[in-house]
């Protein structure tokens, strides 16, 4: 859409104009999406570039298991098949993100930035992983407020104070903690079978099952994945990221050997 | 007399008169030893009010660097503010750590700006900067005085007394020392020189950047700095007996 044709977009997020509705129209008119209006360069993120999948992840029995996959897609193109999506904040805490990677490398800043800070201070107290999740959150609510959105789902899993802590925000800000969670179309692929198999002090080995059934159901059916998924774990010993690795499949299911079928 | 007027004898009064808040406040010594940097600094405590711990000298920048500062103290948090956003802005920019001689070189620009206007006045400090170069992968000890001059040295010592001090570090063999060893030297320096002051109390503060650390700078722990105090305590009692006996031969 170039800059002529620029509408307002109303509070229930359509465009007033479109229907010709004269009620619409007057409100919408006074809520406008875009700066000016006029031939500016746009300085804001309207669309995520390199992009990354779901993340998945489910509190266990002393711990937090993590799981996401190491390709950056290049909307439909498969382009960067080892990106590291999951990083370590500070000792007791990791972040991941899906969305677009650009931006994650910018958050990875602010994360860093964090560190030193708490290293500058040196009065031996650290960020927990309850206060980086609230620091991103409103780092992301800010940024969409100004309508230049850093364009990432995050994840935020730690353990600190014998808990462990579990957190996700939204490229709007929105967050809330939970026993598990899920990004992206893990959102709606992943949480059906969190809320079936999840239960209250899994061990890490029944963490890391679950986490790699949905990594499974998302590798068969999100066409931006790849079989290449990065595990990650905190408890209280610190956080472990492991070594990318595939994970077993089965293709010989009847609706995938046949898709027409009944 | 402002900062942009000379005297007669070609001297700028403000930076002498800056240096003189710095010789009357605590010793700062710094030592480059064979596997790192380590700073002490001698706190003189105002007051039995004060909570140990708090109002500190020795600060780290960013992870690989610290500065101890002496003088004027208030002046030392402006310095430090301003070394940390330097030290983010060039990893930022450039990706790699800052190398040590070329943050000592932006803090010698910083305190010489202030040192050009009638309006400023100069920072009241020394500065010692421990920090490691991750190129040369080796930890190196530089200092900044009011003027804005800064050196890299191999031990320095500023405040009261630098004199006796930097005549006692002339004597160490300080590139077959650790970074431990020289914490006790430093203590102990800071115990010979506190002659007319042994009953004010103070409050001994260190940090530095070696082998043990990572390179990473860091505060040194209490109980670490208490042993090398004592150590230095001790070993000024035991050169005092020494002279006494020495004296009671003669």
């Amino acid at each position: 859409r170039d800059a002529g044709q620029k509408r307002a977009r109303g509070l229930d997020g359509t465009l007033g104009g479109d229907k010709g509705d004269g009620d619409m129209a007057s409100v919408t008119s006074t809520v406008a999406c875009t700066a000016a209006g006029t031939d500016e360069p746009n300085t804001r993120t309207l669309q995520p570039i390199v992009t990354g999948t779901s993340v998945v992840a489910v509190k266990y029995n002393g711990g937090v298991m993590m799981a996401a996959d190491t390709l950056g897609s290049y909307g439909g193109l498969a382009r960067f098949t080892e990106v590291e999506r999951i990083c370590k904040a500070g000792e007791e805490t990791l972040v991941a993100c899906d969305g677009d990677y650009s931006d994650w490398q910018h958050i990875g800043k602010i994360i860093k930035e964090l560190e030193v800070e708490d290293r500058c201070v040196a009065d031996n107290i650290t960020h927990t992983p309850h206060q980086y999740w609230s620091c991103l959150t409103r780092i992301l609510y800010h940024r969409r407020s100004k309508m230049n959105p850093l364009w990432n789902s995050l994840v935020i899993a730690g353990y600190s104070d014998d808990a462990a802590f579990l957190g996700t925000t939204d490229k709007i800000g929105t967050s809330y903690e939970a026993d598990y969670v899920a990004t992206g179309l893990g959102l709606h692929m992943a949480l059906p079978v969190l809320r079936r198999k999840w239960k209250e002090g899994m061990s890490e080995e029944e963490a890391r099952a679950l986490v790699e059934d949905c990594m499974r159901v998302l590798f068969y059916r999100d066409c931006r994945t790849i079989n290449r998924i990065m595990f990650a774990k905190v408890d209280k010993h610190g956080q472990k990221i492991f070594e990318p690795s595939p994970i077993p499949t089965n293709w010989s299911f009847r609706s995938f050997v046949d898709p027409s079928g009944p | 007399l402002g900062c942009n007027i000379y005297s007669p004898d070609g001297r700028v009064f403000q930076i002498d008169y800056a240096g003189k808040a710095v010789e009357n406040s605590g010793a700062m010594i710094g030592l480059k030893c064979k596997d790192g940097v380590v700073i002490g600094v001698e706190k003189l405590v105002m007051s039995k009010l004060l909570v140990e711990g708090s109002g500190r000298r020795v600060h780290p920048i960013g992870t690989h660097a610290g500065i101890g500062f002496t003088g004027y103290v208030a002046d030392g948090r402006a310095v430090v503010s301003a070394a940390r956003a330097e030290v983010e802005n060039y990893e930022d920019y450039y990706g790699v750590d800052m190398p040590p001689h070329v943050l000592s070189d932006r803090l010698g620009h910083y305190f010489h700006a202030y040192t050009t206007y009638g309006g400023y006045r100069p920072f009241g400090l020394c500065t010692v900067i421990a920090a490691f170069d991750q190129e040369k992968q080796e930890a190196f000890l530089h200092m900044v005085d009011p003027a804005g001059t800064h050196y890299r040295y191999h031990g320095c010592a500023v405040g009261k007394s630098k004199q006796a001090a930097n005549t006692v570090i002339e004597q160490l063999d300080l590139s077959n020392m650790t970074c431990e060893e020289g914490l006790k030297q430093i203590a102990y320096i800071i115990h010979t020189i506190r002659e007319e002051e042994k009953d004010k109390p103070f409050e001994f503060e260190a940090g530095w950047v070696c082998k043990d650390t990572n390179n990473k700078f860091e505060l040194v722990p209490k109980d670490i700095r208490d042993a090398a105090s004592a150590w230095g305590k001790k070993k000024v009692e035991e050169m005092e007996m020494e002279d006494d006996e020495s004296d009671d031969e003669d």
